[in-house]
C-alpha cells in the first residue's frame, strides 16, 4: 500500500531529478549563466554556480595535448568514471574568464564530452564534474601555448 | 542564417558516436578590428541535442569555445536509424537546429 508520505517523497524526488536534468521549464529558462561566465577565479565561479569549493579526484579526467601549437583550437575533453555525474564544467584558468563550458548530461549519455576550446596562454585546464548528490570534484591539466588564441 | 552543422552518429554495440561540427565565428569580444575597435562578442550560448526527440544532453558555452566548435558525446542505448537533432542558440539569438541519422 502506498501512504501519502510515500507520495510526497516520491514527488519530491522526481521533481528534483526532472529539474537537475533541465526538464522543468523554469530550469530551461534560466539557461545561461552570466554571473558564471563572468568569473575570474574557481572561488566566484563555484559561488556563481551555487557549488561548495571542489575537491580534486581521481575518478574526473581530462585529456589534452602537453603542448598545444595554435591556442585558438585546443582540443579537450572532460570526462567522468562517477555514477551519477550531472553535469561537466570545462575551465581554462588564465583566459579572462575561466568558464569555457557547462555540460548538462542526462542518463542517457555518457559522462564524457569532447571539444575544442581556445587560450591566451599556457594555463592549467581543469574538468569539474557535478554529482547528482552536489558533490564537486575536478581534474587538472596544464597545456602549454605557443601561439595564443585570444588575439588582441 | 548560419550554415548547417556537420554531425555524425555512429553507433558501436549499445553505444553511438555522435560528432558535431557547427558553424560559428565565435567571436570572444576581447578582440580588436584595425581601427581599434573592439569587435562585439559573438557566439554560441545554448547547444542542445535530443534523441528520436528526447532531450539527451544541453550546454551552456562562454565565448571560450573555438571558432567552428566541435562537440563530441557518446549516446547510450541508440540504434542505427534513430534520429539525432541538434540544435543552437547563439548570444544574438540566432538559432539553427540539424539532424542525423545515427548508422
Amino acid at each position: 500500500m502506498q501512504t501519502r508520505r510515500d507520495m510526497l517523497a516520491r514527488s519530491a524526488s522526481v521533481a528534483a531529478a526532472l529539474a537537475s536534468l533541465g526538464l522543468l521549464p523554469q530550469a530551461a529558462q534560466a539557461a545561461w549563466p552570466q554571473a558564471a561566465f563572468e568569473a575570474k577565479n574557481m572561488g566566484e565561479l563555484m559561488k556563481a554556480l551555487g557549488y561548495s569549493a571542489p575537491a580534486e579526484s581521481k575518478d574526473v579526467s581530462i585529456t589534452g595535448p602537453d603542448i598545444a601549437e595554435n591556442g585558438a583550437v585546443v582540443p579537450v575533453g572532460a570526462a567522468t568514471t562517477l555514477a551519477g555525474a550531472r553535469r561537466l564544467l570545462l575551465l581554462v584558468e588564465k583566459n579572462p574568464n575561466m568558464l569555457a563550458a557547462v555540460f548538462d548530461l542526462t542518463d542517457a549519455v555518457e559522462p564524457s564530452i569532447s571539444t575544442r576550446v581556445k587560450m591566451g596562454q599556457s594555463s592549467n585546464v581543469f574538468a569539474v564534474a557535478i554529482t547528482a548528490d552536489n558533490k564537486v570534484l575536478y581534474a587538472a591539466k596544464e597545456i602549454k601555448v605557443t601561439l595564443g588564441g585570444c588575439g588582441g | 542564417m548560419a550554415d548547417p552543422m556537420r554531425i555524425r552518429a555512429q553507433a558501436q554495440g549499445d553505444k553511438t558516436t555522435v560528432r558535431v561540427l557547427m558553424s560559428h565565428e565565435m567571436e570572444t569580444g576581447q578582440r580588436k578590428d584595425a581601427a581599434g575597435k573592439v569587435i562585439p562578442a559573438w557566439f554560441i550560448q545554448e547547444v542542445s541535442a535530443t534523441h528520436n526527440g528526447k532531450p539527451v544532453m544541453s550546454a551552456q558555452w562562454g565565448p571560450s569555445v573555438a571558432k567552428n566548435p566541435f562537440l563530441q558525446f557518446t549516446l547510450k542505448g541508440a540504434k542505427a536509424g534513430d534520429k539525432i537533432a541538434i540544435s543552437w542558440k547563439d548570444n544574438r539569438g540566432d538559432t539553427r537546429s540539424d539532424e542525423a541519422t545515427v548508422s
